[in-house]
């Protein structure tokens, strides 16, 4: 049962690692690349996670695996809004299709962003 | 012999890797790069995770926490400096 669960959550990270690189590939724009690859990777590796802290029952396991995931957590996000305000001020195309850009004008005050 | 899951999740692992290494030559801005050079870190983190729970060696657990913490310093790195210089 343990098993068939750590195999499901295995093969659930591969999956979400793998829809992370075809975000990163096919996205339109900067910011869109940046969305699709931080959420999916993250969600993947938590899924690795739980499965390598299922299989191997141990302390050690655990509280590494733990460790891990609550790092990733707290640091891809922060990187994530990193580059992305970034590569707002350095003024980076985006996509035609947004709907709604609330970027300020290049030479307008940019402290407010 | 490894299981299926295994073969499974580093293969697909792999490809996903292999797509950010297209996004990472092809990328129009600096951004785009450091992007896929964040997500291959990230792709790393999770192979070696795999890896940890196809031998069953704790070890790679602690690579995987160090591969992680330099490559959240090194986006951070790269952030300051595209802010600095503009791309």
């Amino acid at each position: 049962m343990i098993g068939w669960l750590s195999d499901g959550l295995f093969i659930a990270g591969g999956t979400f690692g793998l829809l992370a690189g075809v975000g990163a590939l096919r996205m339109p724009d900067v910011f869109t690349r940046m969305q699709a690859s931080t959420k999916a990777s993250t969600l993947g590796l938590g899924c690795l996670l739980a499965a390598v802290a299922l299989r191997n029952p141990e302390l050690s396991f655990v509280v590494r695996a733990a460790s891990i995931a609550a790092f990733m957590l707290l640091t891809t996000a922060v990187s994530a809004h990193v580059i992305a305000r970034a590569a707002a001020r350095s003024g980076a195309p985006i996509w035609k299709g947004t709907l709604v850009d609330e970027r300020p004008r290049r030479g307008a005050s940019q402290d407010s962003l | 012999m490894p299981s299926v899951a295994f073969v499974v999740a580093s293969t697909m692992l792999a490809v996903a890797a292999g797509l950010t290494f297209i996004r990472l030559a092809m990328g129009p801005t600096l951004p785009d790069r450091v992007i896929a050079i964040d997500l291959i870190g990230v792709l790393l983190v999770c192979l070696l995770v795999v890896v940890a729970g196809l031998t069953a060696q704790q070890a790679f657990l602690d690579v995987a926490m160090v591969v992680a913490l330099i490559s959240f310093v090194g986006t951070v790195a790269y952030a300051r400096y595209i802010e600095r210089e503009g791309s």
